[in-house]
């Protein structure tokens, strides 16, 4: 198992790591049972993603595909970050080993309970469906 | 950058005396050990006396040691032997230890599905069998005892003689993994009271690819591999020549070693230990007292062990952990769970395992570089936040 340049260096350098105080929405998912928890914050101005921050605890693949997804999110509308799909996290990392997929799909479950909890706190109401998950993953059974 | 290699459980440089010793037989001595002419015969008498001179520092007969491929296939080979002796009794139960390697324990695992019953003692939480469980254990159908000499995770180290002689006592067949334990401690089958033991050459500075199934006489070794007459007709096939003339020298110079590596290896050890346990909410997994002299295994609360072993491998430290992430499946190291960690601390395990080669020099830089890197992935993590701010797991 070998994991790609980029997947190195979003785990070396991070981007967007850290807490972030005024948050709009918090997402946290995963538990540390399984050795993954992801914890994303949205900051939320006029429906657009104008910044996003994580915490992560687990390994490599588990930092980078947050430090990715959180990449992938900023600048975006809400709708289209809640779009967001383990695949895409993937692709942009140039792939994962088979036995890492699943923290792809967390950081793309860490993003949608984040816009959850953003419309929660504003009482936007919206389709449930919107939230399902894209992938399949047992982080999903477990609690 | 500074690079520095601790880990020695899991494979360990060649010597140069070793690879030296095994020159001449890729080159010169090529025949063929079973061939009747000149260059046959040099091979015959390298291998012969490979096997008088690991015999004797075993404590063992030359006709008593098996040359294989290594210590799993050493591990297979006794398992499935010494059930076929217990079969044609009626013995299907086997007692292990839950700590077991997996040479050991996925064989047992697909045993239990064929319809044997195994007892798999438990460790406690250093990582140490009790005789009294043992005995207990050990019941009128039970065919083959099997535990390890030393833990490769977490270094403890077993009451070998004492468990050999209860199984002795009892007449049931006692197999022990000793591929941590040979080079490292003073193996002897006899004083061990051992009936079968494994061994690869790879852990003490041997060559990859060789090790040796020790079987007591009077234990009948069911054939493994069909086909000739090489290992007394138990295992056919052309002899690794220069691959077992080197264990030979690795095992002889291990042995001569013995007390000074033994000693170089537990300062070096004690220190890091004593220095890294300075970082809060980290712990040393297994027996203080009795394990392997350059066996380390810690783990750190709130972070995760891949993400610390890509870590140090970006500052030059090769190391290991027992850590899920590593292994591909999202449970931590059985070994980590048996001695009693909750998975949420054993996710966070690191293994450093010494040998001669390494240095002071090189333990001082472990000490400044690992709690730089536990305080950066710390600082990233929730889990280590909710510590912080005094909550539990």
């Amino acid at each position: 198992m070998a994991y790609s340049e980029k997947v190195m260096d979003h785990f070396a350098n991070p981007r967007n790591v850290g807490k972030m105080d005024d948050a709009d929405g918090v997402g946290e998912v995963g538990n540390a049972k399984c050795g993954d928890i992801m914890k994303v914050y949205l900051k939320i101005k006029d429906d657009i993603v104008v910044d996003a921050k994580f915490n992560t605890f687990g390994c490599a693949s588990a930092i980078a595909t947050s430090s990715m997804a959180t990449e992938l999110i900023i600048g975006k509308s809400v709708q289209d970050a809640l779009k967001l799909s383990n695949k895409a996290v993937i692709e942009a990392l140039d792939g994962l080993p088979p036995s890492k997929v699943h923290c792809s799909v967390l950081a793309e479950e860490a993003v949608k309970a984040a816009v959850a909890d953003y419309y929660e706190k504003n009482g936007i109401e919206t389709d449930s469906e919107l939230f399902k998950c894209s992938g399949c993953c047992s982080s999903c059974d477990k609690s | 950058m500074q690079k520095i290699y601790v880990d020695n459980a899991a494979t360990t440089a060649i010597s140069p005396e070793v690879l030296d010793s095994m020159l001449p037989f890729l080159q010169e001595v090529y025949g063929n050990p079973s061939s009747m002419h000149s260059f046959g015969q040099a091979a015959a008498a390298a291998l012969e006396k490979a096997r008088a001179d690991i015999a004797d520092i075993l404590g063992a007969q030359p006709k008593e040691i098996y040359f294989t491929s290594g210590g799993s296939e050493s591990d297979n080979w006794a398992i499935n032997a010494a059930l076929a002796l217990g079969e044609k009794k009626g013995k299907k139960h086997i007692v292990s230890s839950k700590i077991e390697h997996h040479a050991v324990l996925h064989v047992l695992e697909r045993l239990e599905k064929e319809g044997y019953e195994v007892t798999y003692l438990d460790v406690y939480e250093n990582g140490i069998v009790r005789l009294e469980d043992l005995e207990k254990a050990l019941r009128d159908d039970t065919a083959l005892v099997t535990i390890m000499y030393a833990n490769n995770e977490i270094g403890s180290i077993q009451p070998i003689a004492e468990i050999g002689a209860l199984c002795r006592k009892k007449g049931v067949i006692f197999h022990t993994d000793a591929v941590q334990a040979v080079g490292h401690l003073p193996v002897n089958v006899k004083d061990d009271n051992i009936d079968m033991l494994s061994l690869s050459a790879h852990k003490f500075h041997g060559p990859k690819g060789v090790g040796i199934l020790f079987c007591r006489t009077g234990i009948a070794l069911r054939g493994l591999i069909i086909g000739g007459a090489q290992e007394r007709s138990r295992r056919a096939g052309t002899e690794n020549v220069a691959g077992i003339v080197g264990m030979a020298t690795a095992l002889k110079r291990a042995n001569e070693n013995l007390e000074k590596n033994s000693a170089a290896l537990t300062a070096m050890k004690d220190k890091l230990i004593a220095e890294v346990l300075k970082i809060p909410r980290s712990r040393l997994n297994g027996d203080k007292e009795k394990r392997l002299p350059g066996n380390i295994s810690f783990c750190f609360e709130g972070i995760e062990g891949e993400a610390l072993l890509l870590s140090l491998d970006m500052v030059g430290i090769a190391a290991s952990s027992g850590s899920a992430c590593t292994s591909g499946s999202l449970d931590p190291s059985h070994v980590l769970l048996a001695i009693g960690l909750p998975h949420e601390i054993a996710h966070g395990s690191l293994r450093i395992s010494l040998s001669e080669y390494n240095t002071l020099d090189e333990m001082d830089y472990i000490i400044e570089q690992l709690p730089i890197i536990v305080q950066r992935l710390r600082n990233m993590s929730p889990v280590w936040e909710k510590i912080e701010a005094g909550g539990n797991l």
